[in-house]
């Protein structure tokens, strides 16, 4: 019985203490992302929680369109058009974006990634897969 | 495995009361015969409930052909390709296989023309059969043709998956491959070699809280008819019935036993697993393997945010498309099986197991089923919820025509899930994890044994929640 209150008490500890915060001064970022069918370049935008963000969007053959999972922004740029979006990253995670207009056969997994400073859901529920693999084991102890 | 011919233990099956070596009831203790509940029953024993099913299905069926081949060329806006990789492979991961095994199989319309036709009849079978009903060769016996069919859907999965014109070439293919088939061959060949669903789906049935099983063994031993075994559209003969892989629920055995000794069980999930396996073949243990190598796969050309691979798997005949090709086989045919093997090498080298590594990792593959069933509804997830605007779109124009049948055309509205999806995903990884987790420790005689298989497991649950929620 204690061997489950002691992972019980580890998974309430992974799932609320505080990770180690690295605190740094917000800056200005601006990406210039450039669509075309099914792929963003750069796909993957790294910046720090409370950076103020700008996103060019450069569509390169057909109409391709921007939205951030968890983020409630959206934008589409014409074939050679530039579209900017600009918005603070509060948000500290990992959060795909996605083309929002119909680019063709893959348009809908055409995806990026926004990664905001350290993504501690993962963190978290890497630790737990630990957890969960002793507890897998010590539900059937040989 | 439960054919007659195939099971390698067919001799200790009591096929009469002579031998009374195994107990008269198999344990039940922890069933709910669901073919007792009185208003159960009635819908089960008559046929017309299925056929009205599986007409619905027929129906639907071709009507996605239709669609695909007549209807708009962009994926989004066609029914056939929402409702095949959208709406139903979902409910197929979601709901179907967790809850109810092989019940698709049951209502599904691609073997139905060919088995009527096999039949000489639709509701009731006629007394002489159609076709040459030649055995299915015993070399192509198992699950390598269903492994190799996963694979191919694999190669070709991101214009499968996105071409209407090639869903429903694929469907027709599939259609007529099973038809022809049941002209030729026995019983539903291509249910049980050949199609991958049946595959994937057979497979983890395994884990699904249903099971049809014979009641009373000894009733079945001094019944020489063996109606239940000549009805059986998949050649089951179900006292041997040991897991519910290639059982399809189609409920014929309960129609046809005239002593009434056939259950439909609800029961404990995974209840088949953890039973020591005393097959040396290889093929479920594939299987298993291919389908944890292509959710790892899928996840990382649909979800991941590598445009060149999408890029790669999309434009098929390409040196990028065989790049990505011989990358898919190498970690389905070397890397998986190649690691997993080495786990099951490691742990019995450890405790000086004399047991073949053959039959090792055909015992141990078990382990694998919960972690693969929660990849894949994990895997699901990600792009189920934000593409479901996408069905009532369809639904008011199935062909992207510029129909407005329901008024739902429009729609933009999908459950926003970016929040919570992550979230539960991690949730399904790390309970596919856990279950596996005891399945092999339950399998393993001391823990050292199963450590290397928990490693493997462990290191698969890790890439799928970076692919997933990284």
């Amino acid at each position: 019985m204690w061997r489950w209150v002691v992972l019980a008490g580890l998974t309430l500890l992974i799932l609320f203490l505080p990770f180690p915060v690295r605190v740094t001064t917000p800056v200005e970022r601006t990406f210039r992302i450039q669509a075309s069918r099914f792929e963003y370049s750069p796909a993957i935008l790294s910046v720090n929680p409370g950076d103020q963000v700008t996103i060019e969007l450069v569509a390169t053959d057909v109409v391709h369109g921007l939205s951030i999972d968890g983020y409630d922004l959206e934008t589409s740029a014409d074939p050679g058009q530039t579209r900017r979006l600009s918005f603070v990253a509060d948000r500290q995670g990992s959060f795909r974006f996605r083309c929002t207009v119909t680019c063709g056969n893959m348009h809908p997994f055409m995806i990026g990634k926004l990664q905001v400073g350290q993504n501690n859901l993962l963190w978290r529920g890497a630790l737990l897969a630990g957890l969960a693999l002793i507890a897998g084991a010590w539900r059937v102890r040989k | 495995m439960s054919r007659l011919q195939e099971v390698p233990w067919k001799d200790r099956i009591i096929t009469d009361e002579s031998q009374p070596a195994r107990p008269r009831r198999l344990p039940f203790n922890e069933r709910i015969n669901l073919y007792r509940i009185p208003w159960i029953r009635p819908l089960l024993q008559s046929r017309w409930p299925q056929l009205l099913l599986r007409s619905l299905t027929l129906a639907g069926f071709v009507f996605t052909i239709v669609a695909g081949l007549l209807g708009s060329r962009v994926g989004s806006h066609n029914f056939a390709i929402i409702f095949v990789w959208i709406a139903w492979w979902t409910a197929l991961k979601l709901a179907f296989i967790p809850l109810g095994g092989r019940s698709w199989c049951s209502v599904c319309p691609i073997p139905l023309p060919g088995e009527w036709v096999q039949h000489k009849g639709i509701l009731e079978k006629g007394r002489q059969r159609f076709g040459l009903n030649l055995r299915w060769p015993k070399r192509l016996k198992g699950s390598w043709l269903q492994s190799g069919g996963f694979l191919l859907v694999g190669l070709f999965s991101a214009v499968t998956l996105t071409d209407p014109h090639v869903t429903a070439w694929v469907l027709l293919g599939l259609f007529g491959l099973a038809f022809g088939l049941s002209l030729v061959f026995e019983k539903r060949a291509f249910c049980s070699y050949i199609c991958p669903i049946g595959g994937f789906t057979g497979i983890y049935a395994k884990t699904a809280p249903v099971e049809v099983r014979v009641i009373d063994t000894a009733i079945c031993a001094a019944h020489s008819e063996k109606t239940c075994y000549q009805n059986c559209p998949w050649g089951l003969y179900p006292v041997a019935l040991r897991d519910s892989a290639q059982c399809g629920l189609c409920m014929e055995c309960l129609r046809s036993c005239p002593r009434d000794n056939l259950a439909v069980n609800l029961r404990p999930f995974g209840s088949d697993l953890a039973e020591p396996r005393l097959t040396k073949r290889l093929d479920e243990a594939f299987l298993a393997l291919v389908m944890l190598g292509s959710a790892l796969a899928f996840s990382a050309v649909f979800i991941g945010p590598w445009g060149s691979l999408k890029s790669a798997a999309f434009a098929i005949g390409s040196p990028a498309w065989l790049l990505y090709g011989l990358g898919l086989l190498a970690l389905n045919l070397i890397v998986m099986p190649g690691t997993f093997s080495l786990a099951v090498w490691i742990g019995q080298r450890w405790t000086g197991s004399k047991i073949q590594l053959r039959q090792a990792i055909a015992d141990r593959a078990q382990v694998l089923l919960p972690l693969g069933l929660f990849a894949w509804i994990a895997f699901t997830i990600s792009f189920a919820f934000p593409k479901f605007n996408y069905v009532l779109s369809v639904l008011s124009d199935p062909l992207g025509w510029g129909w407005n049948l329901l008024g739902t055309a429009n729609t933009t509205w999908s459950p926003d899930v970016s929040g919570f999806s992550p979230i539960l995903q991690i949730a399904l990884l790390l309970g596919g994890l856990f279950w596996s987790t005891s399945v092999a420790q339950r399998l393993a005689k001391t823990f050292r044994q199963s450590l290397p298989i928990m490693a493997f497991c462990l290191l698969f649950t890790l890439t799928m929640l970076w692919l997933l929620v990284g």
